[in-house]
């Protein structure tokens, strides 16, 4: 059996307690952070790749990143530097006045599961949050949902705020959700659109290749 | 927690006895015409009536059928149908609450969207048009459903039976189209199971027997009935009752003419060897009065299917019916159209072999990305058919009340208890991402999507599933008939 079998099942099962409690043993091992890691990552890229060929579904896409979750919470403490053998970082949020938040954290999960690093800023967000986390993580990547007519303005007003602070060169924007276009994007200035969840990660590929 | 199937009454149960009623009487004061000599001396033998001239060169003529003697036979006939795959593994039974999809046979022509044509199907399309059903879990029977272009006419039964048996796994409906034929597909069909006895016990074939509208039963159909009686498989009657034109223009009175026929059929099989296996079948149309063409994608067509189904139900026996067909030329919305919902009300009208999935043009041309399409209608009717189940006590109060403002139950454990039982996952060809494209040419359409679907299930290897001796067993029963109707000898492809 592989020896990283159970790091695995934990991952794939969305077994939360199981995988930070295997993450501990790696540690204690003596291994460092990044190859404590490794098996984490290849697991939740497998769950990843399960979602895309139609083998998983959202829950258990949404169950095996919590998991990993739990295992990065363990070997990189919150607070901490994160891994750097990351593709790349991602700010994602829904926008202010929205509280709708299943779409965004489907693309949080599949991106985390393609080994992105994922800054989860959860829903409502504020443009000043967005902003205070740009400057404090330096993302590659900000992420913006917005699932309602009378919420997608807020996607354009922050695009705007980030012009007015300077910032709008250091991240490349994404935006989504249900009223939002690939017109829309052009239209607001941001760099790129998807529609679903799966395309939102090979946007982010494409984008941080650049 | 047990639940109640959803299921349809289209005709009440009054009307059904009338039908049955009426049924008796045409056979007992009108009669039929049975074009077989050897059919007409057995109806005879077992008191059918003389009821008109004998042709003097063939010895047959038109009979009456007493209802005792109708009633007699009827009763010998079994109230279920137990199928075996080509080895003998898996069994499909035809019986109250199973209902199985098969594709609609037979078609001269194929639809070729890669070609661009509509054209006649040879060897190798045959042989992708039975692996590609053998892919889709869903058609639970394949059937003889493209006639090949590229044998001699004689042999274009026989052999479209070979390449169904050399290259498919699941049970087969087939048919004759000349009476010479019988034997050699029985020949065939005996290999495959190992013997006569095994056989009859597990039929790996059903033949359908299509009586002529109105009320005659040719050499053929005769002969092929009283030979699959004898060699212990059922025979599908496949009565086609044309409203307004071979047949009375009311619903009701189709489905007198059809209850006649197909009684007949069923008379004909137990006076040949009591006990036979039969399904209660038929392939009416509702005319196109403009056209003069047989829609099998009316509504008419549809609610006669569903009715003569309810009278064999009945008569306590297996059912069958052509739905799942439409009369649209391409892969279209009529053809979905006609299509869900054939397949969607034979499953609620409790039909046992569903015929019809793959076809266009009435019943003249398959298609195998309409084959891929019909099959996730199958799966929808399949998961219509478990019904809605109540899982818990309490139903939703607990989960809603344990849900904070804005909450999702997405990664909650019930969702992971019930999703897979609860909810059904299409397959590709069916499009329910969020759109991607604004560019019309840039969404493919239905078609275009199950075109991928069939060349992606093509794609994996064949595997062999007949034993090697088998194989080369049907090969020299196949190449024999061939080369004795004139040809080199098995086509390539």
């Amino acid at each position: 059996m592989n020896p990283n079998e159970n790091i695995r099942q934990a991952v794939l099962d969305g077994d939360a307690s199981g995988a930070a409690a295997l993450a501990r043993v790696r540690l204690d091992a003596g291994l460092s952070p990044l190859e404590a890691l490794d098996p984490f990552i290849a697991a939740i890229r497998e769950a990843g790749d399960r979602f895309e060929l139609g083998d998983f579904f959202l829950p258990q896409l949404l169950m095996a990143s919590q998991a990993m979750r739990a295992a990065l919470e363990v070997i990189f403490p919150p607070g901490q530097a994160g891994p750097t053998l990351s593709r790349g970082t991602v700010v994602a949020g829904t926008v202010q006045g929205d509280i709708h938040e299943i779409g965004k954290s489907l693309v949080c999960a599949l991106l985390q599961a393609h080994g992105f690093t994922v800054v989860d800023l959860g829903g409502d967000v504020s443009a000043d949050r967005f902003i205070e986390q740009i400057r404090a993580v330096n993302p590659d990547l900000l992420a913006l949902s917005a699932l309602l007519t009378t919420t997608m303005i807020q996607q354009k007003m922050l695009l705007d705020r980030l012009a007015q602070e300077g910032l709008r060169d250091r991240v490349k924007v994404l935006v989504g959700g249900a009223p939002v276009t690939t017109q829309w994007a052009r239209d607001i200035g941001a760099d790129g659109y998807a529609p679903d969840a799966a395309r939102a990660v090979d946007l982010a590929l494409k984008l941080v290749e650049k | 927690m047990p639940s109640r199937h959803p299921k349809f009454e289209i005709i009440p149960r009054a009307l059904v006895e009338d039908i049955i009623g009426e049924a008796f009487d045409v056979l007992a004061r009108v009669g039929l015409f049975v074009e077989n000599r050897e059919a007409y001396d057995l109806l005879t033998a077992h008191g059918g009536r003389p009821a008109g001239p004998v042709d003097p060169d063939k010895g047959t003529g038109k009979l009456t059928l007493p209802i005792a003697m109708v009633e007699e036979l009827l009763e010998l006939a079994p109230n279920q149908i137990r199928l075996k795959d080509l080895r003998g593994e898996t069994e499909v039974t035809l019986a109250p609450g199973r209902t199985h999809f098969d594709p609609g046979s037979a078609a001269l022509f194929l639809h070729d969207p890669a070609a661009g044509v509509i054209r006649r199907p040879a060897t190798a399309d045959l042989r992708r048009y039975v692996r590609l059903v053998d892919r889709l879990p869903h058609y639970h029977l394949q059937s003889t459903a493209l006639v090949s272009g590229d044998v001699p006419g004689p042999c274009s039964d026989s052999y479209r039976l070979y390449l169904a048996l050399r290259y498919g796994r699941k049970p087969v409906v087939t048919g004759t189209f000349r009476k010479e034929s019988f034997a050699v597909m029985r020949e065939m069909l005996e290999t495959v199971r190992g013997g006569a006895g095994a056989l009859a016990q597990f039929p790996p074939a059903i033949f359908d027997a299509c009586p002529s509208p109105p009320l005659m039963w040719s050499d053929l159909t005769s002969q092929s009935v009283m030979d699959a009686a004898r060699a212990g498989l059922p025979s599908e009657f496949v009565s086609m009752p044309l409203t307004g034109s071979t047949a009375p223009i009311t619903l009701a009175g189709a489905l007198v003419q059809h209850a006649a026929e197909t009684l007949a059929g069923v008379v004909l099989a137990q006076a040949a060897q009591p006990g036979a296996p039969v399904i209660w079948g038929g392939s009416p149309s509702a005319m196109d009065l403009r056209f003069g063409t047989t829609p099998m994608g009316a509504i008419e067509t549809m609610m006669i299917d569903a009715s003569y189904a309810a009278v064999g139900r009945f008569l306590d026996l297996p059912t069958h019916a052509y739905m799942g067909l439409s009369d649209a030329k391409q892969v279209d919305y009529q053809a979905g159209l006609e299509s869900g919902l054939g397949i969607i009300l034979a499953a609620l009208a409790g039909i046992n072999v569903v015929s019809g999935a793959g076809m266009l043009d009435f019943e003249n041309c398959q298609s195998l990305e309409k084959l891929v399409l019909d099959h996730e209608a199958c799966a929808m009717a399949y998961r219509m058919l478990r019904g809605v189940e109540r899982r818990d006590e309490v139903m939703a109060l607990d989960l809603l009340a344990e849900l904070p403002a804005g909450g999702h139950l997405l990664t909650h454990p019930h969702t992971l208890k019930w999703y897979r039982e609860e909810i059904l996952v299409p397959g590709k060809a069916l499009d329910r991402r969020a759109r991607g494209a604004d560019n019309l040419a840039d969404l493919p359409t239905a078609a275009q999507r199950a075109q991928q679907e069939v060349e992606r299930l093509l794609a994996a290897p064949e595997e062999p599933w007949l034993d090697e001796a088998v194989i080369r067993e049907l090969d020299r029963i196949m190449e024999a008939e061939l080369r004795a109707a004139g040809a080199a000898g098995l086509p390539k492809g």
